[in-house]
């Protein structure tokens, strides 16, 4: 079963949450792979603390053109009118490529007449396993100055050992790694911030959810007044919400240490446990 | 020889646009000729990234061997650097007095483009 934890606005609490729900599904004796799919901030490992396993380089094939072939056919252009990123673009007597534009979709190397294009590695991230105690976590980490995420997040989901349950931490908002990590999920928890700003992103990332057919929940996190709306919103879209979790003094001081919430606050860790036996009633429910 | 001039219009008596990869037009101007022809920059439409570097082939195509414009990306620098094409900067005003500053030699050539906006 895999339950990926997204939400439209950032900073509304999928980590924190996502860390808590491996803790206490190992707990119950369940074993547990730890997606960190938010691969341009990967933070997870700061709560979870694995001891460190392998790296694996992630790469984009990128054209290569060998511009003699290139000239000798007459520099027809055909490569950068397949290109929908301009990545390659005919200018004058040569091919221009730029690797960090490439999406490695290879309609270049298809579209060449001549043959005159092959395929070269160009590396944008890396995958990182780590375990802490039953806990496999697997996190995409991408380069500085890289833009291609959702190569790296799918990576991060092809390296994913079999478990009891599967933890996708997605990267927040609805752009192409938020869709990437939640792909093929069970189900999708929306942490939800209660706040107009995190409503207006939570309806945001339902719209991302509806599009991709996936079966969706919500939590609302820093209940502090205002929620209202939301869960108004919810019960006329169909969107159950499985727990509400209050703003908590010690969640955050336990936060800025890097401590798991469920340790420090005793009724964060009652509506977790609630969030959970919820989480696998629904994903369950489901799978049947 | 053709000037490719990043413009807010179709005409002479345009505001030269700052922005190369994202200007409304351009007008190439045969300073033998002196004819003067206006590109729709389809680019400028472009949502996502490598609005440049379409610009750049758009004027590359359009047979211009220079560019006078404010600001040019750096991707969009590397590709008309490629093909060859001088890039001039020009701080304010119309596309005409861009194109007489440029026939007086007194234009600004970058060193370098501001650095890619991730």
């Amino acid at each position: 079963m895999r339950i990926s934890i997204a939400s439209g606005k950032g900073g509304a609490g999928k980590t924190t949450i996502a860390t808590s729900l491996a803790v206490l599904g190992t707990e119950r004796g369940l074993s547990i792979t730890y997606l960190d799919c938010d691969v341009e901030e990967p933070d997870a490992h700061l709560f979870l603390h694995p001891t460190p396993g392998e790296e694996q380089v992630v790469t984009v094939p990128v054209p290569q053109v060998d511009e003699q072939t290139c000239r000798a056919a007459g520099v027809c252009g055909d490569c950068g009118q397949a290109c929908q990123f301009s990545a390659i673009i005919a200018l004058g007597e040569q091919v221009l490529v730029t690797p960090d534009l490439c999406h490695g979709c290879g309609a270049c190397v298809l579209a060449c007449p001549a043959k005159a294009i092959h395929e070269t590695p160009h590396r944008v991230g890396v995958v990182q396993t780590g375990q802490a105690g039953r806990i496999h976590l697997v996190q995409g980490r991408l380069d500085v100055g890289q833009t291609m995420a959702a190569r790296v997040v799918r990576r991060v989901k092809a390296l994913a050992p079999a478990a009891d349950l599967v933890l996708a931490d997605a990267p927040p908002g609805t752009a192409c790694p938020a869709l990437e990590a939640v792909r093929g999920s069970d189900l999708v928890l929306l942490v939800t911030e209660a706040t107009p700003f995190g409503f207006h992103d939570f309806t945001l990332a339902v719209a991302m959810g509806r599009a991709l057919n996936l079966r969706m929940a919500t939590v609302l996190n820093r209940v502090d007044g205002y929620g209202r709306d939301i869960r108004a919103w919810c019960a006329g879209h169909g969107v159950p919400i499985l727990a509400e979790i209050p703003t908590s003094r010690r969640v955050a001081q336990g936060y800025a240490h890097g401590e798991l919430p469920i340790r420090k606050d005793p009724e964060f860790r009652r509506r977790l446990e609630q969030l959970f036996g919820q989480l696998v009633g629904t994903a369950g429910a489901l799978q049947r | 020889m053709k000037v490719a001039i990043s413009s807010s219009g179709a005409e002479m008596s345009a505001p030269l646009d700052p922005r190369f990869g994202r200007a409304p037009y351009f007008l190439v101007i045969d300073l033998e000729s002196g004819a003067v022809r206006a590109i729709d920059n389809a680019a400028r439409q472009s949502a996502g990234q490598g609005a440049g570097i379409q610009a750049a082939k758009a004027v590359v195509d359009a047979g211009a061997r220079a560019v006078l414009t404010g600001e040019v990306g750096p991707r969009a620098l590397t590709a008309l650097q490629g093909a060859g094409v001088t890039v001039c900067r020009f701080a304010g005003g119309s596309v005409r007095d861009a194109l007489e500053q440029f026939k007086k030699n007194a234009l600004a050539r970058p060193p370098h483009a501001a650095a890619p906006r991730v």
